[in-house]
């Protein structure tokens, strides 16, 4: 019998493993040497960092989402049918309509949620962007707005990093636009000791909070919200008051990962360089749902989907274990609704985010839409 | 330091999201009574972290720099 492998989850880390699979193996796969299952929850095939435009009305439903299917290669056999649970000792999946899929190899991919429920009155009393739905009730809300104090709260841990920095600059520009300046306050509360976790970024950001008269606490972790005093509490001991909160909610990992006893909260225990989870060399993990110390990012699933798809065919075809993931990082910044920088890094090199300029800021606008060649393995 | 660690995390070489950002994720999904090691190699995380543990009100056990990187215990009490 050929080599199975098994992909759980058809996001961006999932797809894109898949997509470079096809690509290493066609022969192996032509010839029923190797056979490749995808898992995934849904037949659609969401972009997520599109949330944020669709906020700010900037990009619509139908620009963010296409179908799984379309973006697979044709040797990949797609199901679309939830795995329920995973064990590792016999090797198998099982997927909610009741059938097993046996593998040699697994990915799994399932990324992350997000979980409002964890801080008491944030689902009733905060907005964001981190669902399509999330994302429209917050793009009618800030047509509504009418003046007030905007206040930006960071859950921990969460996926895009550099996330609440740029709806905070995107909305202190369009309420300028909108001619509130003088109506609204911008309020910015980060986790930590700084404004933002990486330090070269946090130190260019307080000075553009500063310039732009955004005010801003730090060491500020969501305890508790009020809704009906629209008041929001800090694990730190401190309470603001708002007009419209816009969270950034704590997230997990996919139920999942804990209902198979394979990592607290659904993140999994991964070797930082050969991606494999801890104790079992066949099982590879990808993107979000690692425990890794670094960045929830799609840029962090697709390096580390190159990885690890180069390592599945360096084992199937030579039987030797493959590359090592450097801990590579790739962030565009939005920096304002025309401007923006980036930032990366790895293991080894901390990030140097350089000028703002608008080149950078249309080339993310660019990005949003070259997204769809990523996924298939393209870009 | 001499003491029974139950959680360790290794946030040596991370620059996001950083050994208090991983702290934090720690403290919230572990229960009362566990004691916490951070590893890190950020020189700013060894000052921060006990900063951050005194003003949420949890018990700060120590620090304690090796080769290059400091072990910072701390134990959560509420
Ligand atoms: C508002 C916002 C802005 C962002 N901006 C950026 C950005 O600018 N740059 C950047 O790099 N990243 C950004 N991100 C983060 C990025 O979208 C994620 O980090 C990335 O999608 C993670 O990829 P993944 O493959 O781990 O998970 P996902 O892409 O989330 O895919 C997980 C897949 O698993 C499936 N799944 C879940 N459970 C199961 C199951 N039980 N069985 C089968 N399938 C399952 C899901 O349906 C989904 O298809 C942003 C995210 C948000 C929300």
């Amino acid at each position: 019998m050929g080599k199975r492998i098994v992909i759980i989850g058809g996001g961006t880390g999932g797809t894109i493993v898949a997509n470079l699979l096809a690509r290493g193996l066609r022969t192996e796969l032509r010839s029923g040497e190797v056979t490749v299952n995808m898992l995934s929850a849904s037949e659609k095939h969401v972009y997520q960092p599109g949330f944020l435009y669709v906020a700010f009305g900037r990009m619509q439903d139908d620009e963010i989402i296409r179908d799984q299917r379309g973006l697979l290669d044709p040797l990949i056999n797609l199901y679309v049918d939830p795995a329920v649970k995973i064990d590792t000792e016999s090797q198998t999946v099982t997927a909610q309509s009741g059938r097993s899929f046996p593998y040699d190899y697994l990915v799994i991919a399932t990324g992350s949620r997000i979980v409002p429920e964890e801080v008491p009155g944030l689902k009733e009393g905060a907005h964001w962007f981190y669902d399509l739905a999330g994302a429209k009730k917050l793009r009618k809300a800030l047509k509504e707005f009418e003046g007030g104090r905007i206040v930006v709260s960071v859950g921990v841990p969460h996926k895009c990093p550099v996330a609440p920095l740029e709806v905070t600059f995107m909305l202190d520009d369009l309420f300028s636009q909108n001619g509130l300046k003088e109506k609204y306050e911008l309020f910015y509360t980060y986790p930590i000791a700084r404004v933002h976790v990486l330090e070269p970024v946090a130190q260019w950001a307080v000075k553009a909070f500063e310039r732009r008269g955004i005010r801003y606490e730090t060491f500020f972790n969501m305890k508790e919200v009020d809704p009906l005093k629209k008041q929001i509490h800090s694990e730190e001991g401190s309470t603001l008051d708002y007009d419209l909160l816009i969270a950034v909610p704590p997230h997990k990992g996919m139920p999942l990962i804990e209902e198979s006893g394979l990592g607290a909260d659904g993140w999994i225990p991964t070797d930082k360089h050969s991606l494999t989870m801890a104790g079992k060399e066949n099982v590879f993990v990808v993107g979000d749902t690692t425990n890794i110390p670094i960045s929830k990012a799609g840029s962090t699933a697709h390096f580390e989907a190159d990885t690890v798809a180069e390592s599945l065919i360096c084992m199937i075809k030579e039987g030797c274990p493959g590359r090592r993931y450097d801990g590579k990082v790739f962030c565009f910044v939005e920096t304002s609704l025309e401007e923006g920088t980036y930032v990366w890094f790895n293991y080894n090199t901390p990030p140097n985010p350089g000028e703002p300029s608008q080149m950078i800021h249309w080339f993310k606008l660019a990005y949003n839409r070259l997204y769809w060649l990523s996924a298939r393995g393209i870009l | 330091m001499n003491l029974t660690i139950d959680k360790s995390v290794d946030a040596r070489d991370s620059y996001c999201p950083g050994p208090l950002m991983e702290l934090i994720r720690m403290m919230k999904s572990e229960p009362v009574g566990t004691v916490i090691e951070v590893l890190s190699s950020d020189q700013g995380s060894a000052k921060d972290i006990p900063e951050w543990i005194h003003k949420v009100g949890q018990e700060y056990l120590g620090a304690e720099e090796k080769d290059g990187f400091w072990s910072i215990v701390v134990k959560k009490v509420k």
